[in-house]
C-alpha cells in the first residue's frame, strides 16, 4: 500500500475528502430531467452522476414474459465507458447484470405490483461517473423516478451505504475507502415503514461492528430521505410558487 | 385519531396521511390502521375518507369511460387500439360496420387504418381480460378534423373545472369544441387554426398550474389578453 491510502483517517479523525465519520458526501437529487421517458431523475452523490429513465406501466415486450396476476420490474444497470478512469466496455458485465438484479429486488417490495397485472415497467439506470456506492445512489433516484412517473408507490425506497476504514465504522464510502476499507454495507430503507429491503456485506466485520455500521447506514437513509421528498416536492412548489404570487 | 396534513398540502408516496378510524380513498392505502399516500399529490380529507389528488398518474380503463385513442394494428376481425394506458383496447369490426362482419367482402383498413383517430367508449374491462371498445353511440367514431393534445389524465377533472366551468368557459372564449377523452387525450376541433391553438395553450397552461388556486380567472384573463393581441395584429 502507498502512503497515501495508508492514512484514510488523519489524526483530527477526518476522512480524505475531510468527512467526519458520520458524515453524508454532498447530494443533490432532481427529478423530470428526461423529457420521452415516463418518469426521470437524475442524482449527484459526492463524485457519482447517475441518470434513471422509467418506462411504463406498458403492455410487456416479449409478451412471455409478462404474469398474469402481477407487474414485472425490468431493471438495468449500466455502466457508461467514460464513467471510470479506464474505460469500461460498454457490454453489461458481471458485475452490472447483478447489480440489475440487486437494485430491482431492493425497489419491487415499494411498487404494488399486484395492481397491474400482465404489464411491465423498466427501469434503466445510467452512471454516468461512479465514485464508489453507485448502487445505492441509483436505487435513491430509481425510486424517485418510478414516482414521477405517476406509479403507486408504498414508500420511498432510499439507500445508503456504511463501512469499516482503519478500524473505524463510517458513513458513506467513497471509491477508494471501499476498495482499501475492510467492509462495506449497502442498505436500501424504506423510512416510513421502517422496513429494509437491501443488506449487503462485502468484507469482516465484528458482530458489534455489523451492527452499528447498519445503523449508521440507517440514520444516513433517513437524512438523504429529506433531500429525496424534497426533489420531489420542488418540481410543483416552483410552478405554484411563481404563480400564486 | 388524527390527520398529519393540512388540506391541500403537497404529499409523497409513503407519507403517513392519517391515523385510526379512516378509509383509504383515491391514491392512498391503509396498513396497519394508518393511511399513507402512495402517489404524489394534494391531500383532502372527506367525511372520514382521505384522499390524494395525483399530479402525476397513467390512465386505467373503466367501463363507460369516454376515450380518445389512435389505431395501432389493423386484425382480421378488429383493430388494436393504442389508448394511453398500460393494456392496449380492441375495437370488433362488427362494432364498427354495424352490420355482419365478413372477412371476404370488408377491407378493414379502408374502414380504420393505423394512424387513424377515434373516439369510443370502454365496453368492457377486468383485470384479466384487455378492455374492449364500442363506438356505437353518438358522438363516437373516427376523428376527420381538429387537433390533439395529450395531459396527465389526473388532471381532466381540473380541465373541466367545477361543473364544468374552466371547460364551459375555454369553449365559449375560444369558440371550439372540445372532447375531453378520460384517458388525458383531449381533441379540440374549432373554426380555424388560431382558435384551436389559443385553446389548446390555455389547456396547457392549465395541466402546468393544476395544482395552484385561481386557475380559472387566470385563464380567462390570459384568454381575453391573447384574443386582443390578435385583433390587434389583424388590425
Amino acid at each position: 500500500m502507498n502512503e497515501k491510502t495508508e492514512k484514510l483517517i488523519d489524526k483530527k479523525g477526518l476522512r480524505l475528502d475531510g468527512r467526519k465519520a458520520d458524515e453524508l458526501r454532498p447530494i443533490k437529487l432532481q427529478v423530470g430531467v428526461l423529457g420521452n421517458a415516463d418518469g426521470s431523475a437524475y442524482v449527484e452523490h459526492g463524485k457519482n452522476k447517475i441518470l434513471v429513465g422509467v418506462f411504463g406501466p406498458r403492455e410487456m415486450h416479449p409478451k412471455h414474459l409478462s404474469q398474469p396476476d402481477r407487474m414485472v420490474i425490468r431493471c438495468r444497470y449500466h455502466m457508461a465507458p467514460f464513467s471510470v478512469q479506464e474505460r469500461k466496455s460498454p457490454a453489461p458485465s458481471r458485475r452490472e447484470v447483478e447489480l440489475s438484479k440487486v437494485i430491482r429486488e431492493s425497489l419491487e417490495p415499494s411498487v404494488f405490483v399486484d395492481l397491474y397485472p400482465r404489464t411491465g415497467i423498466d427501469v434503466f439506470i445510467e452512471v454516468l461517473q461512479a465514485d464508489g456506492g453507485t448502487r445505492c445512489a441509483s436505487i435513491t433516484a430509481a425510486s424517485l423516478a418510478i414516482a414521477d412517473a405517476g406509479i403507486p408507490l408504498r414508500d420511498l425506497v432510499v439507500a445508503c451505504a456504511a463501512g469499516k476504514v482503519e478500524d473505524t465504522v463510517v458513513l458513506d464510502l467513497m471509491d477508494t475507502e471501499d476498495k482499501v476499507g475492510a467492509a462495506d454495507v449497502p442498505v436500501a430503507f424504506m423510512p416510513n415503514l421502517n422496513a429494509v429491503t437491501l443488506l449487503q456485506m462485502d468484507g469482516v466485520l465484528a458482530p458489534e461492528e455489523f451492527e452499528t455500521a447498519v445503523n449508521m447506514a440507517v440514520e444516513g437513509c433517513k437524512k438523504i430521505y429529506l433531500m429525496q421528498k424534497e426533489a420531489l416536492r420542488t418540481k410543483y412548489m416552483t410552478v405554484k410558487e411563481e404563480v400564486e404570487e | 385519531m388524527p390527520t398529519f396534513f393540512e388540506k391541500k398540502q403537497l404529499v409523497t408516496p409513503g407519507e403517513l396521511l392519517a391515523e385510526g378510524d379512516y378509509l383509504a380513498g383515491e391514491n392512498t392505502y391503509k396498513e396497519a390502521n394508518k393511511v399513507y399516500a402512495n402517489r404524489i399529490g394534494l391531500a383532502d380529507v372527506d367525511n372520514k375518507k382521505v384522499n390524494v389528488v395525483a399530479l402525476r398518474a397513467f390512465y386505467l380503463p373503466k367501463v363507460g369511460d369516454i376515450v380518445i385513442g389512435t389505431v395501432t394494428e389493423v386484425g382480421f376481425n378488429g383493430w388494436t387500439i393504442d389508448i394511453k394506458a398500460p393494456y392496449s383496447a380492441l375495437l370488433r369490426a362488427s362494432e364498427v360496420l354495424s352490420r355482419q362482419f365478413k372477412p371476404q367482402a370488408d377491407e378493414l383498413s379502408q374502414v380504420l387504418n393505423s394512424g387513424d383517430l377515434i373516439v369510443a367508449k370502454i365496453a368492457s374491462y377486468d383485470r384479466s381480460h384487455d378492455p374492449q371498445l364500442t363506438v356505437g353511440e353518438p358522438g363516437l367514431g373516427k376523428i376527420t378534423r381538429g387537433q390533439i393534445l395529450q395531459v396527465t389524465p389526473t388532471k381532466i377533472p381540473r380541465v373541466i373545472g367545477k361543473k364544468g366551468s374552466m371547460i364551459s368557459m375555454i369553449k365559449q372564449e375560444t369558440d371550439c369544441q372540445i372532447i375531453l377523452g378520460v384517458n388525458g387525450v383531449i381533441l379540440v376541433t374549432g373554426k380555424s387554426r388560431e382558435d384551436e391553438d389559443l385553446a389548446m395553450m390555455a389547456i396547457t397552461k392549465i395541466e402546468e398550474e393544476s395544482h395552484t388556486s385561481g386557475l380559472t380567472d387566470r385563464i380567462t384573463q390570459l384568454l381575453k389578453e391573447e384574443k386582443s393581441k390578435r385583433e390587434e395584429k389583424k388590425e
